[in-house]
């Protein structure tokens, strides 16, 4: 049996796939996983899980167009610009009117 | 080459890594399997040379750290030779085909250990020599061998340190114990020259090609002449190449060595290998009954 081993370098970090191991049972997996990702202390603790009882998704297909969801899914440079350049304008035109009230 | 083949290349030419269960060409299958398969091989017989040391270790620490290093690469094996299985292979048909002789194992571990300087000289430099290959292999199109590659790289670093321990010991001895260690490097120093392989371009090497390795041979000979040559003079050894130099290009020029016979080694005619195949095929034979014992337990 083939068992896929996880593990959780120090405390607070997340468990992360280290690799698998073949084992005929459970308590040979655990004797083999303790051996192979633990024997240096390089392991705070140790997930095994059958390969066989493990659900993969591994497709995401974007059909309705969500990047509203996604930082990707604003494009903040080129609006920022359009901003700036209408503020820019917005001043210049007020300065001129001032200008222009002094000197009549 | 069929349109799928021709995405899959480009993928992996294009840095794209492979999982498990994705299609992948016949090919580059077969390619991939074959390599994994010689570099599990030559970690299960590359213990067999230390191996012989285990009894006579001159200390008990020296004992514990050998056979710590052992059991390192007994799970190398290991965990390379899942990688294999996933790929297809089984590991009872990895093993029937290495005692048999039909596949093959790296060229440093078809000869005799001699003295206790050849301890020495395999844990600092033959594992120097193999960090070097197994750093590039970190960067391997098949995701999983290159996931599996940081563990060993870690655990080699460790062989390195007590392998240059070992030198350091002896080099710092009585004039015996130096001259061990001369003796050893200079047996060892052209199978290491060989360890890389034959200069293959990068442009022409099928495994390059489909990125299953990234470096040239060339290029990680090189690697090792220039961070280990200057290591071994610095401590007063010399090594029994007269036209070893480093060029003012920055590059190592070194006798050319016999490839032919580098080829003889490999397929089963080293000093050592028909012995290192009569034990492996001994040990599988004597642990059977554990094996059928256990499986028939678990059953």
């Amino acid at each position: 049996m083939i068992y896929e081993v996880f593990r959780r370098e120090r405390e607070g970090a997340a468990m992360q796939h280290a690799g698998s191991i073949a084992a005929p049972d459970g308590r040979f997996a655990e004797v083999y996983a303790r051996e192979q990702y633990g024997r240096r202390g390089e392991s705070e603790a140790l997930w095994l899980v059958p390969r066989e009882s493990i659900d993969e998704i591994a497709e995401f297909v974007d059909e309705f167009d969500l990047k509203y969801r996604r930082v990707d899914g604003y494009s903040i440079k080129e609006r920022l610009k359009e901003a700036r350049a209408a503020a820019e304008n917005a001043t210049r035109l007020r300065d001129a009117f001032s200008a222009g009230d002094q000197n009549p | 080459m069929d349109e799928r083949t021709e995405a899959f290349l480009a993928h992996v030419q294009a840095g794209g890594l492979v999982e498990t269960g994705d299609w992948m060409p016949d090919e580059y299958r077969a390619r991939l399997t074959k390599f994994v398969e010689m570099h599990a091989n030559s970690e299960l017989m590359g213990v067999l040379p230390e191996r012989d040391w285990i009894l006579r270790a001159p200390t008990l620490q020296r004992k514990l750290a050998l056979t710590a290093k052992i059991q390192d690469e007994v799970g190398h094996a290991q965990l390379l030779y899942r990688v294999v299985e996933d790929l297809g292979k089984p590991r009872d048909a990895c093993l029937d085909d290495l005692i048999a002789g039909r596949s093959k194992f790296h060229n440093v571990f078809h000869y005799p250990t001699r003295t206790w300087g050849d301890v020495g000289v395999i844990a600092w430099l033959v594992d120097a020599a193999a960090i070097i290959s197994q750093k590039a292999l970190l960067k391997c199109s098949y995701a999983p061998y290159g996931r599996i590659m940081r563990k060993i790289c870690w655990e080699e670093s460790f062989h390195i340190l007590h392998g240059r321990d070992v030198i350091l010991t002896l080099v710092t001895g009585t004039d015996a114990q130096r001259e061990l260690v001369q003796e050893a490097l200079d047996r060892w120093w052209e199978p290491l020259q060989m360890f890389h392989g034959n200069p293959i371009p990068a442009d022409r090497d099928p495994m390059v090609h489909w990125r299953i390795k990234s470096q040239a041979n060339e290029d990680a000979r090189q690697q090792f002449l220039e961070g280990y040559v200057p290591q071994v003079w610095e401590l007063g050894l010399t090594l029994p190449d007269p036209k070893l130099r480093r060029t003012d290009e920055g590059v190592w020029d070194y006798t050319e060595p016999d490839w032919d016979k580098l080829m003889a080694v490999v397929s089963g005619h080293g000093p050592a290998s028909a012995e290192r195949l009569a034990f492996r095929g001994l040990s599988r034979a004597e642990v059977d009954w554990v094996s059928r014992t256990v499986l028939a337990e678990a059953a």
